[in-house]
């Protein structure tokens, strides 16, 4: 008989209709608005608080991601917001009352060349030095962390080793929404579905509000959590991100008995993968190449991702993929987010999370909820505002960590 | 059990001239060809399969299709499969499947499959052989349009074959024959359509009779007939979960198709017409059906009289309660449709054969794009508006009845082929169409969920509405209660709908509970889960087909490769290519071939081949100003006959790539890039030229693998030289450093050769056309034999390059490094514009505090700093546990030196040029490591060597 997973509480949310006027208004109900309105309410205080999200709660990317949680980045800004964020990790399920499946059975990076090795090695040690776990694993120790993983030397591109991370892992996605939308709840966070935001109420440079299907809500403060329909939103307030949209597409197996004790990431032969608590295998590689913002990819990256997941794993060779499916990520020049106050008054951006930004949910939370109450950015925000793009002072990801999600 | 007990004497369309034996858990089955593994299992008399997944409860066989959540098997051996609806599988000889609980299991070492693409364009695609996908296909090649029709059947005729009307049977046999006798019409059976993309692109899975023979179709068509008819939907009641609780019109299918009796006393409830056909074909096949439950307060006059006739009562106005028994249905209690509490009759019956309408198959559909809209007569979600080409019709638009499916289809095959361009002759069908054919369905009185007598929804936890994930009306009802309105809230609660049967059977009804639980009436206004590619599972090897092992990437060679492997070269990976990685002789390592090559190249001679460096031809008056425009220093004023080193960088200012460009001849240039960057830098260029400067009259071509390069490096390389090349002045004032000659070589090979250097050394590299490659390797071994010449691969390369300073792009930068952060000043020019150039002045980009190339000399001579080792300060505690540990940068190449008789490094470090005389530290294992940061140069500072 398979795990049953944990029931659920009796209790999440009730469905209000929104009020005229909050003191802070959230667009977007995904996991990064969900966390920034829990922190708003439970550490700043704020209680009048709305999450407006267009569709169902929580059903864009954050329904549609494949959990990988790791802090294993290169540069010290990433590795510190990271690495903040995997803390919360580790206190949320008590924190939050909810067992989500929080499962810290670690992640590998392969290396399969040269260059792989040496920007693995510079990952490893810039991470011990910034206090993340992180090992430099070979080959015989990768087999052994995951046996059915193909170490032959007789391969097109074989495992010369890998980075390891023990403290990474996944987690249920839905069930992390559902436990942070509890709670705002509980906090008396209004969470109103089906509300679309299609514009700025704005008194000169100043946004006092937002434009929705079901009317004008007005807001002391208004942040943006929008993922992949940023440059959308920022659009209609009348500024520019430099933000790209692409699909990115995951795909599920059937239940399947437990094969798969860890999270396996190759950047080069190009697909990741873990086994959910269920049963499935639960994989993903890279964006489709195109700027698009409807929520479906191309089966061609399927079926190179289906490739290599039989290079790395033969046993996976009869597997079925029973559900593949699109989001849409929001990727900045340098592979990194934005957070801070935009160009407009009142108005606060988290967004260009693109590939990677579930393992960041409970860090944005924290963060960005300070940004917004205090009105500036948090420290681990500060790299993180939109000067960079002019200054150049950009924290380039793809380049050095080489390994998105 | 016994073998063959439940099979009926005669009838049904297996081959009893075929007898095939097969083992489930174990346990021999006879049966015959035509079977499935599921008619197989009832013809011998078993009906209950694994237990279900998460409460262990019993269950039985539910459909005859892909529609199964119960009957699930493992295959083992050829045609190993880890999880398939055994009402799926054909009956094969010596077939060993094992039932399942829900949860597949994989096979460590299954055998290889032939699994192979294809790839078909078409004017027209029909998917699905039913009588509406016949009608479809033979209208549309009428008039020779191109058709391919896809059946995932074995044998066409879709809903047709789970009937008996044999004057309907041969209408569609008759179909069958003309499409085959057409050119221009491909027919394939057991093929699935299972994704539907953007511009009419579909991919189905074509299945061999045995498991282990499947074909990948990637369609491209100018039309598509979607014909693939409707899903028959179970009703909620307590204890539906039972082994014994059927859909209806899969005990028509066991009895008249397999000829398998799936019980001997049978109730049926339904909610409209079709059961009646299954009622009846029960009880001729001598099932004795106790009673039809027709939630209709009057049903239908012709077929009650019908059922009458039959024996067989027909209690209208009511519904089915409840399933009991054991480990199988037992007895069936029934209730008035409007008063769940009155039980009118309890019936015994060990088959519940159950109908709660029908729901047209608009997965393709909806993956296309399509929009469905609830109908409420039909009490389905129809297909509204097409997105793509297309046509949907027939029972997958709601049109029940063979005459209406046909009509139907004869209508979209027309439009189809008109569409096309191809006339459709009109030559209206005449099948001999019965009177049942005909029938005009009366409405149906939609029962979504039969309440419990007692308690509340949230309590009834035997009323399933997904039988594969084990969830039921309680689930939903907790899922609602928690706050949850939309269907994907609920699905995602209760994991209805997420099986292998991809929800068949349960997301609509789940949405059907849901409504009923907020009290809407109907399901029209929550509208459906989204329908997702693959609307059937399909294998991981299937999808990938033949790109895997050695096939996953081309592997790429020179044509030197030959020589290489003679030689016994290790070789790295670099992006496809296959390059020597050192040349290891008898008695050696690495490291003592990369010395001894080292030694070779800096004191007498030594080879190399370069041939996997990309090179562009770039032809056109405007070849100069382009060049300008993209590399940092300029290109248009070079000599004819010259060549210079450049660097690329992308808009922001980064390092991108470099390279040597040469003049030919006024609008001719050549240019190499990196081996990994070659792809990219040709698309770079094409994306200026494409879409931003339209205007200039430049071509780019690819000639990477039109020339093979052979460097000839170190102090004898010009005797080499003059050997092999005997017309060419070779002196170092008739063919200075950076200059280009053509040349006929003394073995007839015309020669372009270059005196370039990417080791500091006197060298050369001899390009000449591909397939002259091995020669001319061959020929300069020959010529340099006395002089002891050397081949060396990419470590030896690294190595040279380091002593010298040279940066590798992609190992000494990573897209965050400035050419001035390379100490390249000299070549970004101040006077004209190039890519990149406004960003180098920004605020950060232009810092003195930036990461800067250093040379690092570790204090111990012996010590190898591994690559990517972070530097620290001298005095930096490395305390990570109490905060991170500020970083200064990282070791980017690091080696030993045979010239220097030391280990070196290359970094970089920040503010390294003002660091140059200080000490470094880098954590290697347990102990730090100290260097001094140095010039990045270690080896003929002057330059001396490079012109011999
Ligand atoms: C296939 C896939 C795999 C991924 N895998 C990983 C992974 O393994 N690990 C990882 O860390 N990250 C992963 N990610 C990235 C991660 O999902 C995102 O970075 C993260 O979810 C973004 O934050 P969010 O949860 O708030 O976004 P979302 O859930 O997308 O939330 C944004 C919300 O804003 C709403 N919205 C948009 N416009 C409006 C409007 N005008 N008005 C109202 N509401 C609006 C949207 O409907 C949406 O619900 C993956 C993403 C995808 C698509």
């Amino acid at each position: 008989m398979a795990h049953t997973l944990p029931e659920h509480p009796a209790k999440l949310w009730r469905n209000p209709e929104p009020k005229r006027s909050y003191d802070v208004v959230i667009i977007g109900g995904g996991g990064h608005g969900l966390a920034t309105a829990y922190y708003l309410a439970s550490e700043h205080g704020i209680r009048n608080i709305a999450v407006l999200e267009k569709g169902w709660l929580a059903g864009g990317n954050m329904a549609r991601n494949t959990t990988i949680i790791r802090s294993n980045y290169l540069w010290d800004e990433s590795a510190a917001i990271y690495e903040h964020a995997l803390k919360l990790w580790e206190r949320w399920p008590d924190e939050l009352d909810y067992d989500f499946l929080f499962s810290q059975r670690g992640v590998l990076n392969l290396a399969h060349s040269l260059q792989d090795v040496r920007d693995s090695v510079r990952r490893v040690s810039a991470n011990k030095l910034n206090g993340v776990d992180a090992e430099w694993v070979d080959p015989d120790e990768v087999a052994k962390i995951c046996p059915i993983l193909n170490t032959s030397h007789d391969t097109r591109y074989p495992v010369l080793g890998a980075t390891w991370q023990p403290r990474a892992g996944i987690a249920k996605h839905d069930h992390v929404a559902w436990a942070l939308a509890r709670r705002c709840d509980q906090l008396g966070v209004d969470l109103v579905q089906n509300c679309e935001v299609t514009g700025f109420l704005k008194d000169g440079d100043r946004v006092v509000g937002v434009q929705t299907e079901r009317g004008p809500i007005r807001a002391g403060r208004v942040g943006m959590a929008a993922a992949g329909y940023s440059s959308v939103l920022a659009e209609a307030a009348g500024f520019r991100l430099p933000v790209q949209s692409h699909p990115l597409q995951a795909l599920v197996s059937e239940l399947l008995e437990p094969v798969h004790p860890t999270v396996v990431m190759s950047n080069h032969v190009h697909v990741y993968v873990s086994q959910a608590h269920k049963g499935e295998l639960v994989l993903g590689a890279g964006i489709d190449a195109y700027n698009s913002y409807t929520q479906r990819g191309s089966v061609h990256t399927i079926e190179h991702q289906m490739a290599a997941a039989i290079e790395l794993f033969p046993i996976f060779a009869s597997a079925h993929v029973l559900r593949t499916w699109g989001g849409i990520v929001d990727v900045c020049p340098d592979a990194s987010p934005i957070i801070g106050p935009s160009p407009l008054e009142g108005l606060f951006v988290n967004c260009g999370w693109g590939t990677g930004g579930f393992k960041a949910t409970p860090g944005v939370g924290s963060v960005f909820a300070h940004t917004i109450a205090m009105g500036k950015a948090h420290p681990l925000a500060e790299p993180y505002g939109l000067e960079r793009f002019t200054t150049g002072a950009l924290i380039d990801e793809h380049g050095a960590a080489g390994v998105a999600h | 059990m016994t073998a063959n007990s439940e099979r009926l004497p005669e009838g049904g369309r297996i081959d009893r001239t075929k007898p095939l034996r097969a083992t489930v858990d174990g346990i021999e089955i006879l049966g015959y060809r035509g079977d499935t593994v599921a008619s197989a299992m009832l013809a011998n008399g078993i009906r209950t399969v694994a237990p279900s997944l998460y409460r262990s409860r019993p269950r039985g066989i539910l459909g005859a299709g892909n529609e199964e959540p119960n009957a699930l098997v493992r295959v083992e051996r050829r045609g190993s499969s880890p999880m398939l609806p055994a009402t799926t599988v054909e009956l094969t000889e010596g077939l060993p499947v094992h039932t399942l609980s829900g949860i597949g299991a994989l096979e460590p070492n299954s055998e290889a499959k032939d699994l192979d693409t294809r790839f078909a364009h078409t004017d027209v695609l029909v998917v699905g052989g039913g009588p509406t996908g016949l009608a479809a296909a033979l209208a549309a090649s009428e008039g020779d349009a191109r058709v391919l029709l896809l059946d995932d059947q074995p044998e066409l005729g879709g809903a047709l074959l789970r009937g008996t009307d044999a004057e309907l049977l041969d209408w569609a046999g008759g179909a069958a024959e003309l499409l085959r006798a057409r050119p221009e019409v491909t027919v394939v059976s057991r093929c699935t359509a299972f994704g539907y993309y953007d511009e009419n692109y579909l991919l189905a899975v074509e299945r061999g009779e045995t498991l282990d023979r499947q074909r990948l179709w990637k369609i491209r068509a100018h039309h598509v007939v979607l014909a693939t008819g409707a899903n028959e939907r179970p009703i909620v009641f307590a204890g539906n979960d039972l082994p014994g609780v059927m859909l209806a019109d899969a005990t028509r299918a066991y009895v008249n198709r397999y000829a398998a009796l799936p019980g001997s006393e049978a109730v049926i409830a339904t909610t409209n017409d079709t059961a009646y056909e299954a009622a009846l074909d029960l009880a001729a096949a001598g099932v004795s059906v106790r009673a039809i439950v027709d939630s209709r307060a009057e049903p239908p006059e012709d077929l009650a009289a019908m059922a009458c006739q039959a024996g067989i009562e027909v209690l209208a106005d009511c519904v089915v309660a409840e399933a009991t028994g054991t480990d199988s249905v037992a007895a069936v209690r029934i209730v008035r449709f409007e008063q769940p509490r009155r039980t009118v009759r309890t019936i015994r019956a060990d088959l519940l054969a159950v109908s709660g309408g029908w729901s047209p198959d608009v997965g393709l559909f909806s993956q296309s794009g399509g929009k469905l809209r609830w109908n409420e007569t039909l009490a389905a979600f129809l297909p509204e508006h097409s997105r793509q080409r297309q046509h949907i019709a027939g029972a997958a638009r709601g049109r029940y009845g063979f005459a209406r499916c046909v009509a139907d289809g004869r209508f979209a095959g027309v439009s189809a082929a008109e569409s096309c361009g191809y006339p459709a002759p009109d030559s209206p069908l005449r099948p001999g169409i019965s009177e049942r054919a005909t029938r005009v369905e009366t409405e149906q009185r939609p029962v979504w969920i039969v309440p419990a007598e007692t308690g509340k929804p949230a309590e009834w936890r035997e009323h399933f509405v997904d039988l594969q994930r084990d969830a039921t009306v309680a689930d939903i009802a907790r899922a609602c209660g928690a706050g949850m309105r939309s269907p994907e809230h609920i699905k995602r609660y209760t994991t209805i709908g997420t099986g292998s049967d991809q929800g068949r059977t349960s997301g609509l009804t789940a949405v059907g509970v849901l409504a009923w639980l907020r009290g809407m009436g109907s399901p029209g206004a929550l509208g459906t889960t989204s329908f997702r590619a693959p609307a059937v599972p399909v294998s991981f090897e299937l999808l990938a087909g033949r790109d895997t092992g050695k096939l996953l990437d081309p592997v790429r060679t020179t044509p030197i490769h030959p020589a290489h492997r003679e030689l016994g070269a290790e070789f790295e990976n670099v992006g496809q290519w296959k390059r020597p990685w050192y040349y290891a002789r008898e008695g050696e390592g690495m490291h003592e071939a990369v010395l001894r090559e080292c030694a070779a190249a800096r004191t007498g001679v030594a080879m190399m081949d370069a041939s996997t460096l990309g090179k562009i031809d770039l032809i056109g008056p405007d070849a100069g100003e382009f060049l300008n425009r993209l590399y940092t220093n300029g290109f248009k004023k070079l000599a004819i006959g010259s060549a210079r080193y450049g660097v690329m960088c992308g808009c922001d200012g980064m390092v991108f790539d470099d390279g040597v460009v040469l003049r030919l001849s006024e609008n001719h240039y050549t240019l190499t890039t990196t081996t990994g960057g070659a792809a990219g830098v040709l698309d770079w260029f094409e994306e200026w030229l494409q879409t931003e400067w339209i205007e200039l009259d430049v071509w780019a071509t690819s000639v990477t693998e039109q020339w093979s390069t052979v460097a000839v490096v170190g102090p004898r390389s010009r005797e080499v030289i003059g050997a092999i090349a005997p017309e060419l002045a070779v002196s170092n004032a008739e063919f200075p450093f950076m200059t280009v000659r053509e040349t006929v070589l003394g073995n007839g090979i015309p020669a372009r050769i270059v005196r370039v250097s990417f080791s500091g050394e006197l060298a050369y590299e001899v390009n000449v056309a591909n397939w002259h490659g091995l020669a001319a390797w061959r020929e300069i071994e020959r010529a340099g034999a006395g002089f002891g010449i050397t081949p060396y691969g990419t470590e030896t390369m690294h190595v040279l390059r380091a002593e010298k300073g040279f940066p590798i792009v992609g190992q000494d930068t990573d897209g965050t490094v400035t050419p001035i952060d390379l100490g390249m000043d000299w070549i970004v020019s101040k006077r004209k514009d190039f890519i990149g150039k406004r960003s180098l002045s920004r605020p950060d980009t232009a810092r003195a505090d930036r990461k800067q190339l250093v040379g690092l000399l570790p204090d111990e001579h012996g010590t190898l700093i591994p690559e990517g080792s972070q530097l620290i300060g001298e005095h930096t505690p490395v305390t990570p546990e109490v905060a991170p540990v500020p970083m200064l940068g990282h070791v980017t190449s690091s080696y030993h030196s045979a010239a220097l008789g030391r280990t070196f490094a290359l970094a970089l470090l920040r503010s390294g040029r003002e660091r140059i005389g200080q000490t470094v530290r880098t954590p290697v294992g347990d102990r730090l490591v100290s260097a001094t940061v140095t010039e990045p140069i270690f080896y003929d500072k002057e330059g001396a060597r490079r012109d011999g």
